[in-house]
């Protein structure tokens, strides 16, 4: 029963952790159809921002959740304006501008930071489940994720301009008879999805050490998750997530985590010569 | 460096002239030259940069007392960047354009088996200097850290007499951790444990929550976790941060030797149980001088950790072999350390043992306390046994293997 329980709350922290970092993702690739390769890097640098602000005496929570995602966020902004909004529309150019950027960010971080292993603990005890401990900030995780998916939903069916920001998205010409601005549009919703990187990145950063090269390691799951999920941008997040959550967390805990790695990979391929086109090409259609 | 004509003229010229007089040594005249691989930067360089910054205290020291046989020794040094693909690189360029009188460094033991044969071949003199999973017997290489017989053999009793029998084992996923494992069960059962799992991860595995629910639906009394790297340090987090560290202890053969207690809370680290050769609270004459010249060249003593003193060890016993066979030639410098050479250090008293080119040294038991490793138990001499029942480099010179436990 305890062991189930345990079992439980694992399974749901990799179906969380895996939306938390792919939710970024979803909004810069999934709506707008920009490939950011850079995104790994996004994550990395809500990472050092947090264990930056930590190091300058700021709550680890407040350096999380809300420093985090700014510093991305205007991160996000400047390199918007400056390279992203000239190649919209224009897929490999993106891609490889994403590149470089990303081969910069690395740099970058070497250069500030070290070539070298830095973290911070986690601010959440362990608690017990009758014979068992569980991660205390694994339940944090799971949190914050749920809460996210919610905030995105209302943001983009509630408000006016989660609206203007798909409707944007489906035919800017329109948007732009409406009288919005397309550029600025476009301008936000980047800078979003570059925030939710960054609170990603933060998040993570307690639970694994932080390398200038630890992009890599997220930049896969996610992509892999946004194009399982489909065109419906939280419907697709976590319907994929939850997929791959599940079956990674159970081959880990049957056989091993590679195995587990390995097993998310394959239902990756299943799923996609399934339905090439994401999950919510076929179910949820039509929601967000 | 780029290969301009001239000094393509000039090694063809020196290549030449070796073939023609094999007796004369190159490079009589200038410095003699130490080459170095080391992970200065990426998920190792917190075993890496201490290490460079002890070889280059080693040189500057036996620079300051008139070098070696009245030459002063230059590190050629390169940074492999925690990347194995650029170990075989560098190393090809140190026998082929650098022309080293000898290597030393390397630090996970893929790297060691990256450039061994390499160096062998190219009959340049080598020195691993890191604790590692024993057995390699090969005349060209000196090896002085520990191995599990020096280490494994008395940390696991110690560790189970202080937990229970039945020990979980969790180990990096190449060489060294496949190896170290079953060495570990060896001694488990040696000692009457039994162990009731193993769990190999690879190098850049950073999520350990479902291998610690995992660990408890077996409920061990001990868990050993021969893990490496930044990535696996994140184990120890994860570890106490589901309150694990209240409820079953740890010991480690890897953990500390990169100054991994220092970087974990007290509350992570505490009570974590290790053997090893050197430890920055050794209070003893050498130790606290070397501590002392370690502050003036660099300030903080702080990085020094248990491979940096390790490789400090070995360019001093590499620097003795050259000052006994008053050369730096290859075979002379072996028969002057197969002398049952021996020098004393940071680390204590260190002897070569001729029969296997491993280190006979001092293994200290100890507990992080603090951020401290709190000494529990010194064993004074050790002699690397499990390697010298496989391994007779005086009865077979020309062995060229690396020996692996049978279960």
């Amino acid at each position: 029963m305890d062991l189930s329980v345990v079992i439980v709350i694992e399974v749901l922290y990799a179906i969380a952790s895996l939306a938390l970092i792919s939710a970024g993702l979803a909004v810069v690739f999934g709506m707008m159809k920009v490939i950011n390769l850079a995104h790994g890097e996004f994550m990395v640098l809500g990472g050092y921002a947090t264990i930056t602000a930590v190091g300058l005496g700021v709550n680890i929570f407040v350096a999380m959740l809300v420093i985090a995602p700014i510093v991305v966020g205007l991160f996000g902004l400047v390199v918007e304006r400056l390279v992203f909004r000239h190649l919209y529309g224009r897929m490999i150019d993106t891609m490889l501008a994403s590149w470089g950027l990303s081969l910069m960010m690395i740099g970058g971080f070497k250069m500030i930071f070290g070539n070298t292993t830095t973290g911070v603990s986690g601010p959440i005890p362990g608690f017990s489940v009758g014979n068992y401990q569980v991660n205390g900030y694994n339940l944090f995780v799971i949190v914050v994720s749920v809460l996210l998916l919610v905030a995105m939903v209302a943001v983009l069916r509630g408000t006016r301009f989660g609206l203007v920001a798909r409707g944007t998205m489906q035919r800017s010409d329109m948007a732009a008879a409406m009288g919005h601005s397309p550029d600025r549009v476009y301008m936000m919703t980047f800078a979003l999805g570059s925030a939710l990187a960054g609170l990603a990145g933060a998040v993570m950063a307690p639970l694994v050490g932080l390398v200038p090269t630890a992009g890599a390691a997220f930049i896969a799951k996610a992509f892999i998750t946004v194009i399982a999920g489909g065109p419906v941008l939280v419907a697709g997040l976590a319907s994929a997530s939850g997929v791959f959550g599940l079956v990674n967390q159970v081959f880990s805990f049957l056989v091993s985590p590679v195995v587990g790695d390995v097993a998310l990979l394959v239902a990756a391929v299943v799923l996609l010569r399934l339905v090439p086109r994401g999950i919510t090409s076929r179910f949820f259609r039509g929601r967000i | 460096m780029t290969l301009n004509r001239r000094r393509f003229l000039a090694t063809s010229a020196a290549a030449t002239g070796a073939l023609a007089l094999p007796t004369m040594a190159l490079g009589q005249s200038g410095p003699i030259r130490m080459g170095s691989v080391l992970d200065v930067s990426g998920i190792f360089s917190a075993y890496g940069t201490p290490m460079d910054m002890a070889q280059r205290l080693a040189v500057a020291q036996i620079n300051a007392e008139g070098g070696l046989l009245g030459r002063e020794v230059e590190i050629i040094g390169f940074d492999t960047q925690s990347d194995m693909a650029l170990y075989t690189q560098f190393a090809q360029r140190l026998v082929r354009q650098e022309r080293v009188d000898v290597v030393q460094g390397g630090i996970l033991s893929a790297s060691r088996e990256a450039i061994r044969q390499t160096l062998r071949r190219a009959e340049t003199l080598y020195f691993y200097n890191v604790q590692y999973e024993g057995g390699v017997c090969d005349r060209n290489v000196f090896i002085n850290g520990v191995t599990p017989a020096q280490q494994a053999e008395v940390l696991i009793p110690w560790a189970m007499s202080e937990s229970g029998p039945r020990v979980y084992i969790l180990a990096a996923d190449y060489n060294y951790g496949q190896i170290t494992a079953r060495w570990i069960q060896k001694y488990v059962g040696d000692n009457g444990g039994e162990t009731v799992g193993v769990d190999f991860f690879p190098l850049d595995v950073s999520d350990f929550g479902s291998t610690i629910a995992r660990i408890q639906t077996v409920s061990p009394d001990l868990v050993v976790a021969p893990l490496v790297g930044g990535p696996h340090l994140s184990f120890f987090r994860q570890w106490a941060a589901a309150g694990m560290n209240e409820r079953i202890p740890l010991a480690s053969t890897t953990m500390g030797v990169g100054n991994e207690h220092r970087v974990l809370t007290p509350e992570e680290g505490n009570g974590i149980m290790v053997a090893y050769n050197y430890a920055q609270e050794l209070d003893t004459p050498a130790n606290n001088a070397f501590k002392e010249a370690w502050a003036e060249a660099y300030g903080d003593t702080n990085l020094i950790h248990e491979i940096a003193v390790s490789h400090y060890m070995g360019v001093k016993l590499w620097a003795e072999g050259v000052r006994q066979a008053g050369t730096t030639e290859r075979m002379p410098v072996i028969e002057a350390l197969e002398d049952n050479l021996s020098i004393e250090g940071p680390s204590g008293v260190m002897t070569i043992d001729p029969q296997t080119h491993h280190a006979t040294l001092d293994v200290h038991l100890m507990r992080f306390e603090d951020q401290e490793m709190a000494l529990v138990e010194s064993l004074s001499q050790r002699p690397p046994v499990d390697t010298q029942a496989v391994c007779d480099l005086i009865a077979n010179p020309d062995e060229n293997t690396q020996f692996e436990i049978e279960i």
